[in-house]
């Protein structure tokens, strides 16, 4: 990919950009109580005496839990540990009832790991994955109801986590993006984390730093937290490293700093600086002992992996023909996926991935359709791109079929035999409206005869347009060019 | 091993325990007792020794997926100093 380098009239900077991505864990109940972990439930329903860190009260680890954090991590490529410890991290905050949260520090589940991203040029790069680890979440303070009180609501306090961190790997915005979009990929495949970024249940926290280009040196860094789109964490990093070479450029110095981004601005504003940082005072968590994993454990979660959006990409390309682009295109959603596959089968599989990304994906944001919703199915579409393919319809016919398709859900052919529209390639059936049109435009045929060759294609166009669009348009081609040219 | 009145401070900030002014330099030789005494575990030779994360070497106890908990926001709700909306009401936060 072309490098990305902030020029200023004193010098070249790069970006170094390292992301922290909270995954919600998709389970029936939380990481270490029996309650559920129902979104959008009302205030305080889904909260056991755990989880409102009554006196007391022992957490208990969810075996799905960590079932989906193994299944993760063989995901993300990465190494799973099979000693890993739970530990107290320490700070007090209205939404977190015990006073600490129960997390992995020294020894977490998932050890490195790496994930390759697409990029806009079509390259890829890997991007490596420092560590993963499995913890509960915080409840959610509600600041707005009053302007005197903070109302808090536990129904997602306990809920499981994934930490991912990445490696410092980034080196340019649109490599964030692509990283976001590919884990979220891996994860909505895989059924461990549902992804959604509005909805906060993937939240991302943004390390940034700058050095001059070409450097090797690792600069002061700031981080901003949960920055909730790929759009803004793209927009946080620009305009953070802006921030940075700004205050280089002027003499002064970056210290390690929290800062909070603003969506609505696109700007950051300062939360704490490092003195005021947080002492965890992380400690191992007396209340549960280590986590082992037998290698038969985790074999057989590796044999439930199924085949994720690089390898499926992969073999799209190799054995389906798509390009790169397509593929990426098609993979990044399993169910887009399997629709594709599904419509491409025993058919051209280039042509039905061109209908796919253009009149169908168009036709489903139209409609405001999910692709399992669609009106027109994968068989009818593979059979749509069949009568093009056997010519039994024209290309421009076929817009109209599809049309109908996505408005009735009939088949084509069915389309094709109740309105009439099978193609026309009987040649003396055409000859004839030929003879029509050079009959009724003597001026024009003069004129082509004269050297205006190029009025050849409005005859054509003539025809097709009497034939009401069903005469096949390379037969047509051919023989009003035999016929003006005799 | 000795700590000053700064760390004393800190210390009681990070507990969110309030520590009179007079009080300080008292728990200062509180904070010094209990850490003499931690010392002397200093004296012997740990080299080799794996740290003990508990002392009840029990496996860890697992549960299955299943909602067996909650529905239960009176009882929640009922300790708290003060509840509105069923919610709990803290004075404002934000950071």
């Amino acid at each position: 990919m072309a490098e990305y380098i902030i020029e200023t009239a004193k010098g070249k900077w790069e970006i170094v950009v390292g992301l922290e991505i909270h995954c919600q864990i998709i389970s029936k109940s939380k990481i270490f109580s029996g309650a559920s972990t129902e979104f959008g439930d009302d205030p305080n329903i889904n909260v056991s005496f755990v989880d409102a860190g009554m006196p007391g009260m022992l957490p208990t680890l969810n075996k799905e839990c960590v079932h989906q954090a193994v299944k993760t991590g063989l995901g993300l490529n990465a190494k799973i540990n099979k000693y890993s410890e739970f530990s107290r991290k320490n700070y007090f905050y209205a939404d977190m009832p015990t006073d600490y949260q129960i997390t992995q520090f020294r020894y977490p589940i998932v050890g490195e790991g790496e994930i390759t991203i697409d990029l806009s040029d079509g390259s890829t790069k890997k991007i490596g994955i420092e560590r993963m680890h499995i913890e509960q979440d915080a409840g959610k303070s509600i600041h707005d109801l009053s302007p005197t009180k903070s109302y808090i609501d536990l129904n997602r306090a306990g809920v499981g986590l994934m930490e991912i961190v990445t490696k410092p790997d980034f080196r340019a915005p649109e490599e964030a993006g692509a990283f976001l979009r590919k884990l979220r990929s891996i994860l909505r495949y895989l059924g461990t984390c549902d992804g959604n970024m509005d909805e906060g249940s993937m939240r991302c926290d943004v390390n940034v730093s700058v050095r001059p280009y070409g450097s090797d040196e690792l600069r002061s860094r700031s981080e901003m937290k949960n920055v909730n789109s790929v759009k803004f964490v793209m927009q946080a990093i620009e305009n953070e490293a802006k921030r940075h070479i700004e205050i280089y450029e002027s003499g002064g110095t970056i210290e390690q700093e929290t800062r909070q981004f603003d969506p609505t601005t696109g700007q950051s504003k300062l939360m704490r600086k490092k003195e005021f940082a947080h002492d965890y005072r992380y400690f191992p968590e007396p209340d549960l002992p280590p986590l082992i994993l037998s290698d038969e454990y985790i074999d057989s979660i590796r044999a439930e992996m199924i085949e994720l959006p690089d390898a499926k990409k992969q073999r799209f390309v190799e054995t389906l023909g798509l390009t790169p682009y397509d593929a990426t295109v098609l993979c990044e959603n399993k169910e887009h996926a399997a629709f594709f596959e599904k419509a491409a089968a025993g058919h051209d599989a280039k042509k039905v991935a061109n209908w796919m990304m253009s009149d169908f994906f168009a036709m489903l944001n139209k409609k405001r359709l999910d692709i399992a919703q669609s009106p027109v199915s994968a068989e009818n579409l593979g059979n749509l791109v069949e009568l093009i393919s056997k010519e039994v319809i024209s290309g421009k016919i076929a817009k109209d079929v599809f049309e109908i398709m996505s408005e009735t859900g009939k088949s084509p052919e069915k389309i094709v035999e109740e309105k009439g529209l099978k193609q026309v390639t009987d040649t003396g059936a055409i000859e004839t409206i030929i003879n029509e049109v050079i009959a009724s435009n003597p001026d024009n045929v003069s004129a082509y005869k004269n050297g205006k060759t190029n009025l050849a294609g409005w005859f054509v166009g003539q025809v097709i347009k009497q034939s009401q669009g069903k005469a096949n348009p390379a037969i047509v081609n051919k023989l009003v060019r035999e016929k003006l040219d005799k | 091993m000795a700590t000053d009145t700064q760390t004393v401070k800190r210390t009681a900030f990070l507990s969110r325990l309030k520590i009179e002014d007079d009080k300080i330099e008292a728990t200062k030789e509180e904070f010094n007792k209990i850490l003499n005494w931690i010392e002397e575990l200093n004296e012997i030779n740990t080299d080799d020794v794996e740290p003990l994360i508990a002392v009840n070497n029990t496996p860890l106890r697992i549960r299955e997926d299943e909602v067996t908990a909650g529905n239960c926001r009176e009882d929640i709700l009922k300790n708290a100093p003060s509840a509105e909306y069923d919610y709990f009401a803290v004075p404002k936060v934000v950071e």
